[in-house]
């Protein structure tokens, strides 16, 4: 295959190398290494003021916390009949995001998609970061969260003298959520370690040979430590593909189990992880563009690492839009008098500007990808990279509140109201996850350096002009 | 000599006791190292030196390179094996937490439902068991490979440092019983490692 690559320029046309051509292992290293190592003095100015930014929304978001554990819960605009609303809204779209980094890390690795090492690395750094602002919603609904972990978790205790009941999806929705964050965390320190110690052994200072060298293990690229490596990695990346399945399968139990029309149908799992792959890849999109611009990495992120994933988000945002087609033919061949009103009522009804919203940047907008011009255009993937994250939190924000407000008895019909403490919080979680992966991308690998040399090492034979000196490595 | 010294007095201290252990000292002799450029000579060169009658052999590269398992003679991880333990003690501590705190300590009926019911244990049992599994993975990748650790021996070889960068480093380690600082060195430069090297433990 590699040689038929080589002879035909057409065929190179459409696979292009994942590595730009002339890059050696070392300039690798230099390239990837470069963003991390200079001295902290040396950070460029708009660093730090995009940085000051995102702290400053960070603390707000602490000022929204303390402010909602000081006064009471009331201070979030859940009330009659919308017991749950932003609250579990952001708690499902920060879920969602973070489906992407395990897909690519996990999913794509096990069907050996080489171009997914370019963007491993950031788009788990993302996952974890997204899990830990969704956290803070159920944890902070609860009111008392330094006592929520004896609600939450299954320790035995004198504050409550009781257990948690499991026959409800809400303790599932623990050990889920807890268990996908242990196993990411895990998965992209994995994955670090080599790079880490590629760090360790090109620091100059004494602090930085210290932090590296501690958090790199005493790694050494041994031959007998990599045979453990690949296995363990081999291990969990196949744990972690029905893990991140299970995620947003169990967030959607949330609802499908309860009896709320719009709510009750068991297309909600497949459904729900579509969608949660396909907000997340948005979100990887938007933070590698801006990257990708910023730190001049053009040659390990090509178009055809940002066009594969353009790929994905069509192909999810159409199953997410198969969905709301499939919903509403349900409602009306079900014959349940309530579901129809349901999907009439989130189509026309008081919320008919949010599912309208919904609809355009989930199903519409995408379909733009369709043509390879717009898949390959970067201004037209950064602005859809933004509109789908945006369709898809009215996504989560249509199917709570319409259900919600409008259910079986019309004399208890209600609208949601925000407070400004719940749009507050929800912009102090943005600033928190821009915020930690900005500092992410300052100290630590943001490109897996030793994947992106493996693919390389590939790629040397398969791109190789004239004969092939080596048995070549496979394109794909 | 640290050997002589120490053996002039009484009895060897920790230290010393510890040095031996790990073949640390000025008298002790680690491998004989040598580099190469590109992945694939240094597996063609792991197999020449194989084929020589080394059996103690390693390789230290910037990333994991394939074939060199077989051209080295370095098993298959067992890796795999232990994570099933873990995986089934995943299951039971989940079969069993519920069916404690559900049928034994805290019996609640809630609208006439089971206090146990294999179903409703699905999800929290399947996350148990991928947590129990990830956890035992990324523990024994690391006991497996003897690390965390804060010295190795093959770190006074020259291009040590290049191993995490650029450079394929083979090692002939000093207990493989064919081995000699001189002939070994030779046999190494011979299947054409650069920066040969007789590495100081």
């Amino acid at each position: 295959m590699s040689s038929i690559v080589q002879q035909d320029p057409q065929l190179l046309e459409q696979n292009p190398p994942l590595v730009k051509g002339g890059v050696d292992y070392h300039d690798l290293s230099e390239k990837i290494c470069s963003v991390v190592e200079p001295e902290v003095g040396q950070t460029p100015m708009k660093y730090w003021i995009v940085l000051a930014i995102t702290a400053s929304i960070t603390l707000l978001l602490g000022a929204m916390l303390t402010y909602l554990v000081a006064t009471g819960i009331g201070v979030w605009g859940n009330n009659k009949p919308v017991g749950w609303a932003w609250d579990i809204t952001n708690f499902v779209f920060w879920i969602g995001i973070g489906h992407a980094g395990t897909l690519i890390s996990a999913i794509l690795f096990l069907f050996r998609q080489k171009w997914r090492t370019s963007i491993n690395r950031s788009a788990e750094a993302m996952t974890l970061f997204a899990v830990m602002c969704a956290g803070i919603f159920p944890l902070f609904h609860t009111g008392r969260p330094w006592r929520a972990f004896y609600w939450l978790f299954p320790i035995p205790n004198t504050d409550i003298n009781m257990w948690q009941n499991f026959r409800s999806p809400l303790i599932w929705d623990v050990f889920a959520v807890s268990t996908y964050f242990t196993v990411s965390l895990l998965f992209w320190f994995t994955g670090l370690v080599p790079d880490l110690a590629t760090l360790r052994d090109r620091a100059t200072t004494t602090i930085r040979q210290w932090v590296y060298g501690l958090l790199s293990l005493g790694w050494r690229g041994s031959a007998r430590h990599w045979r453990h490596y690949e296995a363990a990695y081999l291990i969990l990346a196949g744990i972690s593909t029905p893990l991140v399945l299970s995620v947003h399968s169990v967030v959607s139990f949330d609802f499908a189990t309860s009896v709320i029309p719009g709510w009750h149908t068991t297309i909600f799992p497949p459904y729900f992880v579509a969608g949660a792959i396909f907000s997340g890849f948005a979100c990887v999109m938007t933070l590698l563009l801006i990257a990708r611009w910023s730190l001049n990495l053009q040659d390990l992120i090509t178009i055809k690492h940002l066009e594969n994933m353009n790929k994905i988000i069509l192909v999810t945002g159409s199953i997410v839009g198969y969905a709301y087609a499939c919903e509403f033919f349900i409602a009306w061949y079900s014959g349940n008098i309530y579901e129809r009103f349901t999907f009439l009522n989130r189509a026309f009804g008081p919320y008919w500007w949010a599912a309208w919203s919904m609809y355009t940047c989930n199903v519409f907008i995408p379909q733009l990808y369709w043509i390879k011009k717009m898949r390959t255009n970067l201004w037209v993937m950064f602005i859809i990279s933004i509109t789908t994250n945006i369709g898809m939190w009215f996504e989560r924000f249509v199917i709570i509140a319409t259900s919600l407000t409008r259910d079986f008895l019309p004399t208890s019909w209600g609208y949601f109201h925000p407070t400004w403490v719940d749009m507050c919080t929800f912009l102090g979680t943005i600033g928190l996850f821009l915020t930690l992966f900005l500092l992410f991308a300052r100290f630590l690998p943001m490109i897996a350096i030793s994947e992106v040399k493996h693919v390389r090492s590939y790629e040397k034979h398969a791109f190789k002009p004239g004969p092939l000196g080596a048995p070549a490595g496979k394109v794909h | 000599m640290a050997h002589e010294e120490t053996a002039g007095l009484s009895a060897p201290t920790p230290l010393d006791l510890l040095k031996e252990k790990v073949g640390l000292g000025p008298d002790k002799v680690y491998a004989v190292m040598g580099d190469f450029a590109e992945p694939e000579q240094l597996v063609e060169a792991g197999r020449k030196v194989r084929s020589l009658g080394y059996t103690k052999l390693d390789a230290m590269s910037p990333f994991p390179v394939h074939g060199i398992d077989e051209a080295l003679g370095i098993p298959r991880s067992k890796i795999g094996w232990i994570v099933i333990f873990a995986a089934v003690l995943g299951i039971l501590t989940a079969q069993v937490l519920i069916y404690y705190v559900g049928v034994i300590n805290y019996p609640l009926v809630i609208g006439g439902k089971p206090l146990f019911d294999f179903t409703f244990t699905i999800p929290p049992t399947f996350e148990l068991t991928v947590l129990f599994s990830s956890i035992c993975t990324f523990l024994f990748t690391w006991v497996l490979s003897g690390l965390p650790r804060l010295y190795h021996p093959s770190l006074n070889y020259k291009k040590a440092l290049a191993a995490s960068d650029d450079r394929f480093i083979l090692v002939i380690e000093s207990d493989d019983p064919k081995f000699d600082p001189q002939q070994t060195a030779a046999d190494l430069a011979g299947v054409g490692a650069e920066n040969v090297e007789v590495v100081e433990g």
